[in-house]
């Protein structure tokens, strides 16, 4: 029966060109729309927790209080002990050091002279560490624009822009103002080793990144640290398991009435980011909810059209005693068939343009000029193998359900009526 | 009619009187917190949430616009030495033997991590010059007596919008002060106390600045030793003298 079915929708393009480019539309949209919107979302997501949160972080309860302000005289103390505990404690995760901080960045010209001034955000991490895997976590390689990654103390990467804006290029020698951990004035002389690119207008137009044992040095935070930054080993986030650590940690030091105490925060109790997860979560269920009701009502309503331009055929079957059940199974089995082809169709183009939004994004730098967020400014998709049937499936109930809708008609009508209504 | 015109007379010379009244008590204070030339030993101690650091300094001053302060200690900052003229500020830092020149929205942020700014530091010039005065109160401070006196600028490059402060009708030195933004909010407090005689002047040698924006007890600045009207060579006052 299936090969007779197929054949008829294939020779009645009627019956099948409309069911099928509306399944192909939506299920395309679906797929298309949660591809780019968990890509948006995802990479913010990502992008804060390698830049700025860490799947959990570590911090004292002062310093947490006021993190906005990067306030690294109220930094952790006592940070090779802390990470001996972190490491026995939770295994499974790498723990890094970070400092972030403030100050002023000033690029001498040949006569010692000031050439270009400009606050700086600067970032410590440990670049010189080769199983921190800090370089490639901040993608730093791929982010070089000239020049090449810090070799030895003393080397500076920097925002392109920040770079351009300095009047400064690879080599150049820049002096760092700021203050130390203990608010004495800070002084550093550093050489620019290369500059990068983080797609981050924030991060390009003011950031500069050193070692973190650079960073310890020059703001005289020996043993100390501003943040310990804790990822999984595989870099996936995994909500449930950061909650369990945070409280297993954090229950620890309930006791120790210190403010300088260690305090843990995992991923979306910073930022605001625990919004942004629940985005996440709800938005895929929100798009195939609205796509199953919005498609049922289209193709219910395709279905009736159909319906009713098939309503002499039906009649007919019927005259010629084919049971009533049997028309509708028919038609049930023809709207599988429709949607299945609706679907594939739908679910490729989906995926073809998720795989090249994924490759090539769009580029929304152009809006960003002031911008000061944490955002990155190509938008991509993200493909996920959910998206195989976030759109199939609905696509195909919404056909059937719609087919089965219309097809109610068919058991009211009367056998008796029938040549009546056929007027023969 | 003639009560009214008495009256509407009596309102205006009342103000007349008090605005007179202000700039001539704001006069008086310029003349006690101002001088030619001045040549001050300090202590700055700033109050941290983990840790309290006294920073000691050697300051110069001639005029509105000119100063240099040669930082004495702690050992994190000997030799750290600051010159200002007109609108621009010089650092110089001995450890990296470089100068840098700060301008601008810079001279906004924290001196050595202390409630102060360098623009605060760096504002020597007279309170009649920048503002307009009308006396607004009187109240009592410690057990003296003071006019309250509502400050408004003058001037566009004022560091603050507007001030309030408490002058001693006696001594004419303020005893307190309020700084505020143009948006009305209150940016810094300072309380001045330990008031002596000085070459003749009233001065007081302890003041309290807390930045209203930050956490904790503000900073103390304590006159160790104060020379108004000192002969100072002119080449103090020049940039050759940072490396120096």
């Amino acid at each position: 029966m299936i090969k007779f079915i197929f054949k008829a929708i294939l020779r009645d393009k009627n019956r099948s060109v409309l069911p099928v480019t509306v399944v192909a539309i939506g299920v395309f949209l679906t797929i298309a729309l949660t591809g780019y919107l968990s890509g948006m979302l995802g990479d913010m997501i990502d992008q804060t927790a390698r830049f700025q949160t860490g799947h959990v972080k570590v911090m004292s309860r002062a310093y947490a209080e006021n993190v906005d302000q990067m306030p690294n005289d109220l930094a952790l103390m006592g940070n090779s002990e802390l990470h001996k505990e972190l490491n026995s404690d939770f295994p499974n995760y790498t723990w890094v050091n970070r400092i972030n901080f403030g100050g002023i960045i000033d690029a001498p010209d040949k006569n010692e002279q000031s050439k270009g001034q400009g606050a700086a955000m600067g970032m410590a991490v440990e670049l010189f560490s080769e199983t921190s895997g800090e370089k490639e976590r901040l993608n730093l390689k791929n982010s070089l624009v000239e020049g090449g990654l810090p070799q030895k103390s003393g080397e500076v990467l920097i925002g392109y822009e920040f770079a351009e804006k300095l009047g400064a290029k690879v080599g150049d020698e820049l002096t760092f103002m700021g203050s130390t951990m203990y608010g004495s004035m800070a002084f550093s002389s550093f050489e620019i080793s290369g500059t990068v690119r983080f797609g981050v207008m924030a991060m390009d137009k003011g950031t500069v990144i050193i070692d973190f044992s650079d960073a310890q040095q020059i703001l005289n935070m020996e043993d100390a640290v501003g943040e310990i930054l804790g990822f999984r080993m595989d870099e996936v986030f995994i909500q449930d398991e950061v909650i369990e650590m945070r409280e297993n940690f954090n229950a620890k030091y309930a006791n120790d009435p210190d403010e300088f105490a260690p305090t843990m925060k995992t991923l979306g109790e910073q930022n605001s980011m625990g919004t942004y997860l629940d985005l996440v979560d709800s938005v895929s269920a929100m798009f195939v909810i609205v796509f199953v009701l919005v498609m049922s009502i289209v193709l219910w309503n395709t279905g009736l059209i159909g319906g009713l331009r098939r309503y002499q055929e039906f009649g007919i079957r019927l005259a010629l005693g084919e049971e009533k059940g049997h028309i509708y199974r028919t038609m049930i089995f023809e709207a599988v068939i429709i949607g299945i082809i609706g679907s594939v169709i739908g679910t490729a183009l989906g995926i073809v343009v998720t795989l090249l939004m994924q490759k090539y994004g769009i580029d929304i730098s152009g809006m960003m000029k002031d911008a000061t967020m944490m955002m990155p400014s190509t938008l991509r998709s993200k493909f996920s193998p959910q998206l195989l049937y976030i759109g199939f499936i609905p696509g195909l109930f919404a056909m059937v359900i719609g087919n089965m809708l219309s097809g109610i008609g068919i058991y009211k009508r009367e056998t008796a009526s029938l040549f009546k209504e056929l007027e023969v | 009619m003639k009560y009214l015109i008495t009256i509407l007379f009596a309102i205006f010379f009342a103000t007349q009187l008090s605005a007179q009244d202000a700039t001539e008590i704001l006069n008086k204070v310029d003349d006690n917190m101002n001088s030619e030339t001045s040549i001050t030993k300090s202590d700055m101690i700033i109050y941290g949430r983990r840790n309290n650091r006294t920073v000691t300094s050697l300051g110069y001053a001639q005029g509105n616009n000119q100063s240099f302060s040669e930082y004495l200690a702690p050992a994190r900052e000997k030799g750290t030495k600051m010159l200002k003229l007109e609108d621009n500020l010089w650092i110089y830092s001995p450890s990296t033997d470089r100068t840098i020149q700060l301008s601008g929205h810079m001279l906004k942020q924290s001196l050595m991590g202390s409630d102060l700014s360098y623009e605060d530091m760096m504002e020597n010039r007279k309170l009649t010059e920048m503002y307009d005065s009308e006396v607004v109160g009187e109240e009592t401070i410690d057990g003296r007596n003071t006019w309250v006196l509502q400050l408004t600028a003058k001037v566009d490059d004022a560091s603050y919008e507007s001030r309030k402060i408490w002058v001693d009708t006696e001594r004419y030195v303020p005893l307190r002060e309020e700084l505020f933004a143009k948006s009305g909010q209150l940016l810094k407090k300072t309380e001045l106390k330990e008031v002596k005689k000085i070459d003749g002047r009233w001065y007081p040698t302890k003041m309290n600045y807390k930045d209203m924006l930050k956490d904790g007890k503000g900073t103390d600045f304590v006159v160790i030793e104060i020379e108004f009207d000192a002969e100072i060579p002119e080449y103090i006052f020049s940039k050759a003298a940072l490396k120096k």
